[in-house]
């Protein structure tokens, strides 16, 4: 503390710093979104984080910047073990994280929101605050008008927001969120420039979050890769591409069961089929499936194969283009008209869009029934029926059991057993997610019976091997365009991954 | 369950009802009123004569009415604050029809009934429209359509509706006596009332418990993305159970204009409507919680008045111990759900 330093021209009180992560864990329920995952970051590197959406990337930079508490393991700041417990703490002790959607408050503006979380007493010290601002922003060559307001940011602005704010707050690890999702081309140009700048030139420790391969291999020294909330290898740079692939989506070579099933007549068409919401455009798709088919949808979490299946169950209105089912033109139809068309749709959140917590198996089985439903009903006769069912789809529960009781698996049987009997059109999303092996082929098994009976199946998955091993084709989306339709057969994980990634094989 | 667990459930259950009882002894305190003379008078003014007591069936009716009518909405998830607006649109038909259509008691008293449960139901349907059409959440909406449907009802006495004679707020001209339920001799009780009170508390239970639309109700309710996902046409249950309610609402109404004052008054619902939430809610949502909750709370109401007569005490006082009551229901309730769970 005797040694007096010339101070530079902003706060950097500290000197770089080590981090380490020691066997970190976070459950979410049953989920293992990080199971032991042990990570050090060296100062002034750019460290990656490379991993399949899912993988517990992001959970894992919660944990270190304070925002969620582990279940276990431990954080190291050069060599002391440190526990924080909020988002303020972390940032005392110097490490600051940037979200994928930037927090702050866009109705204020610039100099307010830099102001935020410092401790500057009751009056805040606007002037000085502004110079800080102006010089940060020109020391990294931003262009950061301290009067507008946010709203009128883009993106990247935010960012660079974000970067002098915490900067100014003495943080010595930054920690970045896929910060290339939603900028321009020459903003991610500044924002690698930036990256470089912080990590050679001042010293600190940048922690860069991706799925997108070539930013890994442009921008940073060593990687972590991540998959499946477990550390699936350690690389330094460069290396190839092909190792960052086989890492993030395993190396199961996968032998496909070629079961021949002749297919019948066209179930499903989609002719320039498109959807606009308010996060993601859906480019106009089309598309022919015939009954029997098995088609599965791969792409990053968000990439548009959701909306594809929302808008084939007649759920969002396209907002373009037509759907046929089964030669009839299904535009301007209710769901429930959907629903008599054949179609059932079985979406991921289980107890949030699936089943109802609070209510037990034999009531969902009575509200899932199909045609003359009783005005009164009779329980005794529904509680046979539900212990029927629940024998057939070996459901580990009782007619009364309370589905939020339900494991995971048992909830996903619960939800193929609610299906009513005949269907033309399956549509599932994940719906083998957090499943064990086992439960796993029992779903595919069900799941194929229905294909023999003459149901076309489409699903989504982040599991490759999934998509690989059980369609007949594979949609392949990014950024909410339909990239290619390829057959399984024809194709592998690698090349599947490449796609996926953005980076065509 | 263990013994010493349902001892636990025991406590927990009469704990508001003694936090309540605390906080109404600390106001009667703060008051300077002795709080056991106070209590003491709060009981005999409920139950002292068989004219009190009809008085307190007089409040339970119209209570037990809305009450039960809200178990629909509550039951499909919905806050359907707009109950006094229900009742008094019931009020408002009833009345023109007292008021414009000659008929003998036999053909008019079922014509007002039906009209005043069509004029709650439409209020209360009005008021689903803005929630599952216009997006306006059901409280604000409730809330405004009560100002409107109050306003409406004080114009319609004031003027088209005001008597010839002595132009005053008092209220409209009494009802042709054929519109007048029939009493027993000497009180305003009419049993034509408390026969229909007792039968909505019944058919409410039996359709909430053991029809298919009771249980796609409580599906609504519970989860209303994946009751839609499942095929239950969701907006139409929703728009139902708000008819539903208004029409009890509104026969409410019906029973206060004809069978209670026999003319419409500007506070005819007397806050009956807002009441009837707190009834619900303490009735834990049971259609046959209704029933003793709601005569408890007409009870301390109409005891309340003699506090007033004997010690000088505002009857507001029983607002205070009903709300305290609510208060310290949902005080243990939520403390409750912090408790650590065992096994």
């Amino acid at each position: 503390m005797a040694v007096c330093r010339l101070a530079p021209p902003l706060a950097l009180a500290r000197e770089a710093m080590r981090v380490e992560l020691r066997g970190i864990k976070k459950y979410f329920g049953s989920v293992r979104a990080n199971d032991g995952i042990s990570l050090t970051v060296d100062p002034g590197t750019i460290h990656g984080l490379l991993g399949e959406n899912g993988a517990g990337k992001t959970t894992l930079m919660k944990v270190l910047s304070g925002f969620v508490s582990p279940e276990g393991g431990r954080i190291l700041l050069d060599g002391e073990e440190t526990l924080f417990s909020s988002p303020a703490q972390a940032i005392e002790k110097g490490i600051g994280m940037l979200h994928q959607d930037p927090l702050d408050f866009p109705p204020l503006k610039v100099l307010d929101n830099f102001l935020f979380g410092r401790d500057s007493g009751f009056l805040q010290k606007r002037e000085r605050a502004r110079k800080e601002l102006l010089e940060l922003s020109q020391r990294f060559g931003f262009a950061l008008d301290p009067e507008a307001y946010v709203n009128t940011l883009t993106v990247g602005e935010r960012q660079q927001l974000e970067i002098v704010r915490l900067l100014s707050l003495g943080v010595e690890v930054l920690i970045f969120d896929e910060p290339t999702t939603g900028i321009s081309t020459p903003q991610k140009a500044t924002l690698f420039a930036t990256l470089h700048r912080l990590a050679k030139e001042e010293g600190k420790s940048v922690i860069f979050v991706s799925h997108k391969l070539e930013e890994v291999l442009e921008l940073c020294s060593e990687v972590t890769v991540l998959r499946r909330g477990r550390v699936a290898g350690e690389i330094a740079m460069p290396c190839t591409s092909e190792e960052l692939v086989r890492l993030m989506f395993g190396q199961v070579i996968t032998a496909r069961a070629a079961e021949e099933v002749s297919l019948g007549e066209p179930v499903l068409e989609l002719r320039g089929l498109g959807v606009h919401t308010y996060r993601l455009d859906l480019s106009p798709v089309s598309l022919r499936v015939r009954a029997g088919e098995v088609i599965g949808l791969a792409g990053l979490e968000g990439s548009g194969q959701r909306l594809l299946l929302r808008a084939c169950a007649g759920l969002i209105k396209p907002s373009r283009g037509s759907l046929f089912l089964r030669g009839e033109d299904m535009s301007g139809k209710s769901y429930q008209k959907f629903l008599d068309t054949g179609v059932a749709y079985l979406p991921a959140g289980r107890l949030e869009e699936g089943l109802i917590p609070g209510l037990s198996l034999a009531e969902h089985f009575m509200l899932a029934r199909k045609g003359r439903a009783p005005f009164f009903i009779n329980w005794a006769l529904a509680r046979g029926d539900a212990a029927r069912k629940i024998e057939q789809f070996n459901i580990i529960g009782s007619p009364s059991t309370l589905v939020e009781g339900l494991s995971g698996g048992n909830q996903q049987r619960a939800l193929l057993a609610l299906l009513p009997d005949s269907l033309r059109l399956l549509l599932l999303e994940h719906p083998t997610r957090g499943l064990d092996v086992e439960s796993a082929l029992w779903v595919w098994d069900r799941l194929l019976e229905r294909r023999e009976e003459g149901s076309a199946i489409l699903f989504t998955s982040t599991d490759l091997d999934e998509i690989l091993e059980r369609s007949d084709r594979i949609l392949v989306f990014s950024g909410g365009r339909m990239l290619e339709v390829l057959d399984a057969s024809q194709t592998d994980v690698e090349q599947l991954g490449y796609l996926i990634g953005g980076k065509r094989g | 369950m263990t013994y010493s667990q349902r001892l636990v459930n025991l406590l927990l259950g009469l704990a508001p009802i003694a936090l309540a009882l605390m906080l109404s002894t600390l106001v009667l305190i703060a008051a300077g009123a002795p709080p056991l003379e106070a209590y003491k008078h709060l009981l005999q003014g409920a139950s002292e004569s068989p004219a009190k007591i009809a008085d307190v069936l007089v409040v339970w009716v119209p209570l037990v009415l809305c009450s039960a009518g809200l178990l629909f909405t509550f039951t499909a998830g919905l806050w359907n604050i707009g109950v006094e607006g229900q009742i008094i649109f019931g009020v408002i038909f009833a009345t023109w029809v007292a008021r414009n259509i000659y008929l003998p008691a036999m053909l008019l008293l079922p014509l007002m009934i039906l009209a005043g449960m069509i004029g709650g139901a439409l209020w209360g349907l009005l008021a689903g429209t803005l929630k599952v059409y216009g997006g306006i959440h059901e409280i604000f909406g409730g809330l405004g359509l009560n100002f409107i449907a109050m306003t409406t009802n004080i114009w319609l006495i004031a003027k088209p509706w005001r008597p010839d004679l002595g132009a005053t707020m008092q209220g409209t001209d009494p009802f042709q006596p054929a519109a007048w339920l029939p009493r027993l001799a000497g009180l305003r009780l009419s049993p034509v009332s408390l026969l229909l009170a007792v039968m909505a508390v019944v058919v409410v239970f039996f359709i909430l418990r053991g029809t298919l639309w009771g249980l796609q109700l409580r599906a609504i309710g519970k989860n209303v993305r994946s009751a839609y996902l499942l095929g239950i046409a969701t907006n139409r249950h929703m728009l139902l159970s708000f008819a539903l309610c208004g029409a009890l609402a509104g026969l409410a109404g019906v029973i206060q204009v004809s069978g209670v004052w026999g003319r419409d008054i500007p506070q005819i619902s007397g806050g009956i409507g807002y009441l009837a939430l707190l009834v619900a809610m303490l009735s834990g949502f049971r259609a046959l919680g209704v029933a003793p909750v709601a005569l408890f709370f007409a009870a301390i109401g109409v005891g309340a008045a003699r506090l007033h007569l004997r010690m000088q005490l505002d009857p507001s006082l029983a607002g205070v111990l009903e709300a305290g009551l609510v208060l310290s229901v949902l005080l243990v309730a939520g403390l409750r759900t912090r408790l650590p769970r065992e096994g």
